[in-house]
């Protein structure tokens, strides 16, 4: 969940996904292009407000736009992109207008530097040369930072007496650690807290932020790595040690504003730095806690917290994300109906990104699956380039789309579609070139034209496997068309990435239920169609 | 061509000096056979002796590497090999019907082809010559049919056209031994009734004494005799005929 490590990839995955691009002689369409125009138009753009998935940036973000909405300007939410590379790349090509960052991440994870301990001169390096380099803002911190930190359960505190790090270098011989893989291999992770402090756990387990907090209470784990304002460290009550030699990189907590949103909207700049210098960690841990822990909605908790730092006076953003703002212990069937004209909109978005990049992929593989049937040299090795698509994680290639398509529903239709070229193309090639060998045979002798032979016997006896072939696409389609909410593009992976971030069970069911629902509907239809055009009866 | 005697005026299939490799692999060497008009030749030799290439050569699924293939007196090097083959009826080992298509289309498919307007009808007469009534089988699918039935609809389809010459490889080869009889006698009956010259490729020298007129044996790409069927036997040409003979009575 911390954002510090997937940017390092930053560049490499550009330069692939540029040649991934020529690979398939894709044109790109610049996503620059909606935000300059904008100005100097009657009706300006809304400000694009966005996150990257896990709670607090959810937070801050969601307060960011009720902020802006206070102060009459219109917002717009993207929350949950991706990760770090995604939501920089989205800013820096004005995709987004402003999301909150944390000045270590931009260090390590943007500008791929190392950090130094002095907080503000972190700062400075990080907005000088994200100004510089990218045109990026960064507007002064919020006031708290969000740095690594290393917890204990209170009796293991109490009775070892420990209050620092040092004072665990003393005892860590004897205690067990779960560390996320990222902690592991980080230089300012585990490696570096060897040699800064002399730390050596007696033994160290890899777990997942998602596992590790109930590991430790649990008693399976004596040590963990979390973040400084996670809300379960209340939750479970655990003692933070502190940092007493100042070896953990700062990471204060500021929002970052697109190029050029200066000049286009001041008035936006102007509200959002109001909110620098108000949080401080205390404040919001509580406010994380609400959220990860209580399961409030983000929508209140964010309301409550202006109102309280005296920048709105209540009442201001009850109904913001329908999804965000039930009441919080529900059960799922009740959850689920007071979502339904959400969940609706949601599945329709979905349908319609499984359905035009299906429809694109099906126009593009069977022709060119019959083309290949006749031209059978390069066959093979054509097929075999597009497989490797296949084998491409979702995520990634989602994110190879970014700097070539921008954020949004675009990128998210070109994934989909190349995804699901393979089985389309594999399929149509496989049972034309293997239908019926001695009808086609007898057709041939019998003074058929090769493309009589294809129209009349190829294609109608390879009609089934071409279906298969397209029916698998399609419930794959609906399985990764949930990614697509990471960059933005809505459907029913919205309340899916939502959930997770937020550690909330039921908003993630209710978007990965009516996947699962859609992809059973989708193969049920088209193995309907599928017996229709069943040769022979 | 000068070198080459002149075609007899009622020859239908020639080939002449016909060489044809896959390969390293000889599978024609030479070959030379003349079919007159309305007789049936049957061509017998173990699998690899050429019979099956030679057979093909006439409706050009091979072109030969040498020599020259004649149907009813011109060169079918200069036919195009879609038309000529609309005008030879063909009958393979395993029917191929089209599995897709109902009886009746499968029989209509090379007057349909032919841009025939009364398609249907030239099927069901040709489904009724082989003994099926179209009235009550035209509208199955193949894979509704018995193997003999299969196979009577795969000569339906040959003969629906009405063609002159008509080419069998070894049609009769997967079925029973009281199908494949049933069928034998009727097509021999059918073949001199419409005086359809035939040119059958079999592996069954008794297949061959039945339905042929005369007999040619093929070995290693090579026609080592071509004869009726009593000659063949009282006068066999070279050992390997001899041979083949003897093997083939002494399992009848």
């Amino acid at each position: 969940m911390r954002p510090g490590s997937r940017g390092s990839y930053r560049a490499g995955l550009r330069r692939r996904a540029l040649s991934l691009a020529l690979l398939l002689g894709l044109t790109a369409v610049p996503a620059r292009g909606q935000a300059p125009a904008q100005g100097t138009m009657g009706s300006q753009r809304p400000v694009i407000v966005a996150s990257k998935p896990f709670g607090e940036s959810y937070l801050l973000a969601e307060m960011f736009a009720q902020l802006l909405e206070a102060r009459g300007i219109q917002a717009e939410r993207r929350l949950g992109l991706g990760a770090t590379q995604i939501a920089f790349t989205a800013l820096e090509r004005g995709a987004i207008d402003v999301y909150p960052e944390y000045t270590g991440t931009g260090l390590l994870a943007i500008l791929h530097e190392r950090p130094s301990a002095d907080p503000r001169e972190v700062y400075a390096r990080v907005a000088r040369e994200c100004r510089e380099r990218f045109g990026v803002r960064w507007l002064p911190p919020l006031g708290f930072q969000n740095t690594y930190a290393i917890a204990v359960r209170r009796p293991t505190a109490d009775s070892l007496h420990l209050h620092s790090l040092t004072d665990l270098a003393r005892v860590a011989p004897t205690l067990r650690a779960g560390l996320t893989p990222d902690f592991i291999g980080r230089d300012d992770g585990l490696p570096g807290l060897g040699r800064a402090y002399g730390i050596r756990f007696r033994e160290v387990r890899a777990l997942l932020s998602a596992v590790k907090y109930q590991a430790l209470a649990a008693g399976q784990v004596d040590v963990i790595d979390g973040y400084s304002t996670d809300g379960l460290i209340l939750k479970y009550d655990l003692v933070v040690l502190a940092d007493d030699r100042g070896f953990f990189p700062p990471y204060e907590a500021a929002a970052v504003i697109a190029p050029g949103l200066s000049q286009r909207r001041p008035d936006a700049v102007a509200a959002l730095t109001e909110l620098s210098g108000l949080l401080v960690e205390g404040t919001m841990r509580a406010l994380n806690r609400r959220v990860e822990v209580d399961g409030e909605p983000v929508a209140r908790v964010a309301a409550e917290a202006l109102t309280g730092l005296g920048l709105t006076h209540g009442a201001a953003g009850d109904e913001r994300r329908a999804h965000t703002a039930s009441a919080p212990r529900a059960g799922l069937g009740a959850y689920l109906w007071s979502e339904r004209r959400t969940l609706l909109s949601l599945t329709g978005r979905h349908v319609l990104l499984v359905v035009v990049s299906l429809a694109a992929a099906i126009a593009l593989a069977v022709p060119l699956g019959l083309m290949l049937e006749r031209a059978r040299a390069g066959a093979e090795s054509i097929i075999r380039g597009v497989g490797l698509l296949q084998t491409i994680p979702g995520i990634a290639l989602i994110a190879f789309m970014i700097p070539l398509l921008g954020i949004g529903v675009v990128p998210a239709l070109v994934a989909l579609f190349l995804y699901s070229l393979y089985p389309i193309l594999r399929n149509t090639y496989t049972g034309v070139r293997d239908a019926a060998p001695e009808a086609v045979g007898a057709a041939l002798a019998l003074g058929m034209t090769p493309r009589q032979i294809l129209r009349y016997v190829r294609l109608p006896l390879a009609a089934p496997l071409i279906m298969a072939g397209i029916r698998t696409a399609a419930v794959i389609n609906v399985g990764t068309a949930t990614l697509a909410a990471f960059i933005g593009a809505g459907g029913l992976g919205d309340p899916i990435a939502s959930g997770l971030a937020l550690s909330d069970t039921r908003m993630i069911l209710s978007g990965a239920l009516p996947a699962a629902g859609l992809a059973l509907v989708v193969d049920t239809l088209l193995g309907a169609a599928e017996r229709v055009l069943r040769p022979g009866g | 061509m000068n070198d080459l005697p002149a075609l007899a005026r009622d020859t239908a299939l020639a080939a002449r000096g016909v060489s044809k490799r896959f390969g390293s692999v000889v599978a024609l060497d030479r070959v030379s056979l003349e079919v007159r008009r309305g007789e049936c030749v049957a061509l017998i030799g173990e699998s690899g002796s050429g019979k099956t290439t030679l057979l093909r050569c006439f409706n050009r699924l091979t072109d030969p590497d040498e020599g020259q293939v004649l149907v009813d007196g011109s060169d079918v090097a200069a036919v195009d090999p879609v038309q000529l083959r609309r005008r030879i009826g063909y009958v393979p080992q395993d029917g191929g019907l089209l599995p897709h298509w109902r009886v009746r289309r499968n029989a209509a498919l090379v007057p349909w082809l032919r841009g025939a307007t009364d398609a249907s009808a030239q099927a069901d007469r040709a489904l009724a010559l082989v003994g099926l009534d179209p009235a009550k089988l035209g509208e199955r699918w193949p894979r509704e049919l018995s193997g003999g039935q299969r196979q009577r609809v795969a000569v339906a389809r040959a003969l629906a056209a009405s063609p002159d010459i008509v080419l069998l490889d070894e049609p009769f080869g997967a079925l029973d031994a009281i199908t494949r009889a049933d069928l034998q006698a009727g097509f021999g009956t059918l073949r001199r009734e419409l005086r359809v010259t035939a040119l059958l490729v079999t592996h069954d020298l008794a297949e061959a004494e039945r339905l042929a007129d005369r007999i040619g044996v093929m070995h290693r790409g090579r026609l080592e005799q071509v004869a009726p069927p009593e000659r063949l036997r009282d006068e066999p040409a070279t050992e390997y005929v001899r041979a083949l003979l003897a093997r083939a009575r002494g399992r009848a």
